[in-house]
């Protein structure tokens, strides 16, 4: 085992692991408003948005990250810059880069599995603390965003530690569109150094470091909403 | 020519269409899931019953496998396994006194995404089994039943309504994993449609292709699955 290498690499390694930190808090946060959106739409009445918010989550949830990021990078990627205005404007030099692409298939692929747990919970959530909402007179949106909402979020908070541990676990596939996350730096020193397994140990001894602390940031948070048994 | 026309002449089954392409990865694609799936639960079989009646050196080292596994991402896993296996492979041959062999690429892919699922799977078969009512196996016990029939008429029939929610996300879930096997170069579906969108430079349409491929294979197994588990819950109370 030789890992002398890491000394003239850390700066790619760890560039290489805030990517993926940075990735991964992105995906997360921007996805869980998408999926509560998602989840709204799949609980509301409204028919046509019911229906779209189920399909999405059907094609995000059925089909592999890597053939949605593929599809976003390659095949949304290369009309982009035949949109009209766009190449000029500032917002090109970042929709230029694999990670916005990355970026944008893992938050929309985050959103629909989350979507879909969202919905449980919010089905989960006793009838009888709805209606007294209802009857202490607010309006639908203010139970929805006081009562129903908050709820339904806290059952969901132990399977979300899992979700996000899932979603940290398919970052790595970002790499297969030239961003230099974490796996793509072990992948560049594999290449130079023609090591073959010393990079991809430190990756992934990384990754459970990572997943360990998710997992107690999680405890902790779930001991600190007070529930009673 | 013109246009919409041609580019739906690309998805033809014969050349110049790249359908027969596509068709061909997204028959490796079941091939691959479906001999990872059942070496995966052959895994899991034998871990789920290592862990739970096994002595201390077995059960910790099974700790240690579902716990690796599952904590590392399954893109590092492939790689690592890939190089590993088939040259740890080399080695022990060469160390027997025979030449290295070219490790097929189908078996390695199916080897590695299976020792992934039974990672999975031995979790899954645990918590069915732990969720049989002990007096249900006493009862057997107290019957005289040997382990082996045991098993086979009294645990295996309840665990597997609890387990089958459980086999069926793992299904779902290998479908999705083997597209990671592309990254090592062997071309299932996902490296089809790469190879036929990079040929035409018509990746929306090859992209689309393969995504519409993998829902119908997901869409499908859900409705297999869940017939199947309305045919094992069958003589079960409803819940509510």
């Amino acid at each position: 085992m030789d890992f002398s290498w890491i000394v003239s690499y850390r700066e790619l390694l760890l560039h290489g692991a805030l990517l993926t930190c940075l990735l991964l808090v992105i995906s997360v946060t921007v996805g869980f408003w998408i999926a509560v959106l998602l989840a709204v739409a799949q609980v509301g009445r409204n028919p046509v948005l019911k229906y779209a918010a189920k399909s999405y989550c059907t094609f995000f949830r059925g089909t592999p990250l890597l053939i949605q990021l593929w599809l976003i990078y390659y095949g949304l990627g290369s009309y982009l810059p035949h949109i009209p205005g766009l190449r000029g404007s500032f917002l090109w030099p970042i929709m230029r880069e694999g990670v916005f692409f990355a970026g944008v298939a893992l938050t929309l692929n985050f959103a629909a599995y989350q979507g879909e747990i969202l919905r449980g919970t919010l089905l989960a959530v006793p009838k009888g603390e709805l209606e007294a909402a209802k009857a202490a007179g607010m309006p639908p949106f203010m139970v929805l965003r006081r009562i129903w909402l908050p709820r339904a979020i806290r059952i969901g908070l132990p399977t979300l530690a899992g979700e996000i541990i899932l979603q940290l676990k398919a970052t790595p596939i970002v790499f297969s569109v030239t961003v230099m996350d974490l796996y793509g730096a072990a992948y560049k020193i594999r290449q130079d150094t023609l090591l073959v397994y010393e990079p991809l140990i430190l990756v992934a001894a990384f990754y459970v470091a990572l997943t360990f602390l998710i997992t107690q940031a999680f405890q902790r948070l779930e001991n600190a909403v007070p529930t009673r048994r | 020519m013109n246009s919409s026309n041609s580019i739906f002449q690309l998805l033809y089954i014969s050349p110049p269409g790249w359908g027969g392409v596509l068709l061909t990865g997204a028959l490796a694609t079941l091939f691959i899931s479906a001999g990872a799936y059942l070496l995966g639960m052959i895994l899991g079989l034998v871990g789920a019953l290592g862990k739970l009646s096994g002595p201390r050196p077995i059960r910790f080292t099974l700790n240690v496998y579902t716990t690796v596994v599952r904590a590392v991402p399954e893109l590092v896993m492939i790689v690592a396994l890939f190089y590993a296996g088939t040259s740890g492979l080399n080695h022990v041959l060469s160390l027997a006194g025979m030449g290295p062999i070219e490790v097929n690429g189908l078996v390695a892919a199916i080897a590695v995404l299976g020792f992934v699922q039974g990672a999975y799977m031995t979790e899954v078969i645990r918590g069915a089994i732990l969720s049989i009512p002990v007096g249900q196996v006493e009862a057997a016990k107290a019957f005289g039943m040997r382990p082996t029939m045991r098993f086979r008429r009294i645990v295996l029939p309840s665990l597997l309504p609890n387990a089958l929610p459980g086999f069926a996300n793992l299904w779902l879930s290998v479908i999705k994993d083997s597209a990671l096997i592309a990254v090592v170069g062997y071309q299932e579906l996902a490296l089809a449609a790469r190879v036929a969108a990079s040929n035409t430079k018509q990746y929306m349409l090859f992209f689309l292709a393969a995504a519409a491929i993998y829902l119908a294979i997901t869409i499908t197994s859900n409705l297999l699955f869940s017939a199947i588990e309305m045919y094992f819950r069958r003589g079960q109370r409803p819940v509510n």
